[in-house]
């Protein structure tokens, strides 16, 4: 019987010639990802040792990897303090992968991976972040888990007790159209599974439309795999893998490619032409409450973000600046927009997104997670409603419980801020 | 026997459990003061500990969806609760089991706030309506760490023992 992506990967993290779904296995972990609820690993990490007599030691330093960016920089004395105590443990255990706030070397803990070669196809990730799924877009099986489940990580090198996922494999076929993204796409199919529709599995993406995908594009969709309960998203590496990790992430030597057998066994096989798709909305207050564009044009806004771990890379500020370039923000409208990582900062000033975007009377914050999860920068009042290019829209996910957030890609979220209404990039007759 | 009191529909996500406005707060002896923070009434009564131990809050589908933040589970596991619903997201079931929170997944519950359940191996007994409903094991894969009492007694053990071994 053949095997799938993530069966393949578990094969040989446990040293075996072959795994199925469902059996229970404890594979060894390539990368172990943190970013501030460090502070929380660190005392579920000390409760382990606690009473035994034993040296608190992680199993290897050069594996962790942690980055500041939920909060950064810090906004209260309290999250400053969770922060001193990573930086101090960090030291102490001789942790390489270390992103504190800077200005080189910053940003979003999914963008901060990819771009550092951290990731490698074929690699198990774990990180304390639901996120964690994005790192799948380099062929790697990546998934979030809980601080105590870290705290074992650091302490013995693997994950205890894991079911080996079932797989779904997503076909999809045919060609974006202008101004429909991958997000599009992902939004799409998130609608048809539904919130649930992928719990405790995998999705694997194939198809020409992902081999025509560029690397940040297939983050985006396994970076929201996880909203339709995925343990974790997949993409078979191939050529633009090798491209992204050799030019982009300066890594030297060439990783293994592979795929899954050709006779793999899947739950589910679902098939999408993406030339069909038009933009979608995901619509207050559930991420698979998902509707095309036309059902909901003409909402008005309040606020709109460009940014996050889904959709503040290159690319995008790319896209989103072409649209507004001579353009303004409409009055009445806030637009916020936080470049994933200060590399992409960088690259968009150099570029002159930044002056274009600033000029049109955005605000361009520091990389970070900003707004998203309603930390801190870029909070809603009641009654507010927002558009954001991020991924959760859930009550009081932008930080109000009386708010209204709504998701889309970046290309209809540079169109909405021009009018302060949702509003479709394309063209009429497109 | 125990009395359900809370009931919340289907996918609860942990920004309604445990706002991310709160995630600066991370020890679980003082998570629970933020628990349903943005339903004030239900929260105001957990700080006040009201509460018996092994209470019941009953829920739908995909109970505890979207961020992995362990403060979901121990804001819960504080008071000592017990959460019943037809399903749960993967990460939240994880956490839970980890923290030694106690679950049940019940696919076809029907229970309202005020009434007295009883939990058996099989099924929840709801004594006020008189029906029952079967349960659905928690994984099997993580059994063993449910009977250690969480994930930090089963991992003390495992390096204890590796230590026995040298």
């Amino acid at each position: 019987m053949g095997m799938t992506m993530v069966e393949k990967i578990l094969a040989r993290a446990t040293g075996q010639s072959a795994v199925k779904a469902n059996d229970v296995l404890e594979p060894r972990v390539d990368l172990a990802m943190s970013h501030e609820n460090g502070a929380l690993v660190i005392n579920q990490f000390n409760e382990i040792y606690k009473d035994t007599g034993l040296e608190a030691k992680v199993w290897d330093p050069s594996r962790i990897a942690i980055i500041f960016d939920h909060r950064v920089p810090a906004e209260s004395s309290k999250t400053a303090g969770n922060q001193k105590k990573i930086r101090d443990f960090v030291a102490k255990q001789g942790i390489a992968k270390f992103h504190d706030i800077r200005g080189d070397g910053g940003g979003i803990c999914h963008q901060i991976l990819p771009e550092f070669g951290y990731v490698r196809p074929g690699s198990v990730v774990v990180g304390t972040d639901s996120h964690t799924t994005s790192h799948g877009a380099l062929g790697a099986f990546s998934f979030g888990i809980g601080a105590t489940e870290m705290a074992a990580v650091w302490a013995l090198g693997k994950v205890l007790n894991v079911e080996v996922p079932g797989t779904i494999k997503v076909v999809c076929e045919g060609k974006f159209k202008r101004h429909v993204a991958p997000k599009d796409l992902i939004l799409h199919l998130i609608g048809k599974l539904t919130a649930e529709g992928a719990n405790f599995k995998v999705i694997e993406f194939h198809g020409p439309a992902i081999e025509s995908m560029s690397t940040s594009g297939r983050l985006v969709i396994c970076n929201m795999t996880v909203e339709a309960g995925a343990t974790s998203g997949i993409v078979p590496p191939d050529a633009e893998t090798l491209r992204y990790l050799k030019e982009e992430a300066g890594v030297k030597e060439a990783p293994e490619l592979f795929g899954p057998d050709a006779d793999a066994v899947y739950d589910q096989v679902i098939t999408i032409n993406v030339s069909k798709l038009q933009p979608q909305i995901a619509c207050p207050h559930t991420v698979d409450n998902v509707k095309p564009i036309k059902a909901v044009l003409g909402t008005q806004l309040n606020q709109i973000v460009i940014g996050s771990c889904t959709n503040g890379r290159l690319d995008d500020l790319a896209i989103v600046a072409k649209i507004l370039k001579g353009k303004k923000v409409a009055k009445g409208t806030r637009m916020l927009i936080f470049p994933a990582s200060t590399r992409i900062y960088l690259q968009a000033l150099k570029k002159g997104y930044v002056a274009t975007l600033m000029e049109a009377g955005a605000v361009v914050m520091n990389s970070g997670c900003g707004p998203c999860l309603g930390v801190h920068q870029g909070a809603l009042a009641d009654g507010d409603v927002a558009l954001a290019t991020t991924n959760r829209n859930f009550k009081g996910r932008m930080g109000n419980p009386n708010a209204e957030v709504y998701l889309c890609s970046p290309a209809v979220a540079a169109a909405s801020a021009i009018t302060g209404v949702i509003t479709d990039p394309r063209k009429k007759g497109e | 026997m125990a009395k359900v009191v809370f009931k919340v529909g289907d996918d609860v996500s942990t920004d309604i459990i445990y706002p991310g406005r709160f995630m600066a707060t991370v020890l679980p002896t003082e998570t629970p003061q933020y628990a349903f923070v943005d339903y004030p009434e239900f929260n105001a009564k957990i700080k006040k500990s009201e509460f018996p131990p092994q209470s019941i809050i009953v829920a739908g589908k995909n109970f505890g969806c979207g961020s992995s933040r362990e403060q979901a589970a121990s804001c819960l596991k504080g008071p000592d609760f017990v959460v019943i619903a037809r399903n749960f997201s993967r990460i939240f079931l994880q956490n839970a089991i980890n923290l030694g929170l106690k679950m049940v997944i019940c696919p076809a519950i029907e229970a309202n706030e005020g009434d007295e359940l009883e939990i058996t191996a099989e099924q929840v007994v709801n004594k006020t309506s008189g029906k029952s409903f079967p349960i659905i094991a928690l994984p099997k894969a993580r059994q063993a760490i449910i009977d250690a009492g969480g994930l930090i007694p089963f991992a003390r053990k495992i390096v204890l023992d590796a230590k026995g071994r040298h």
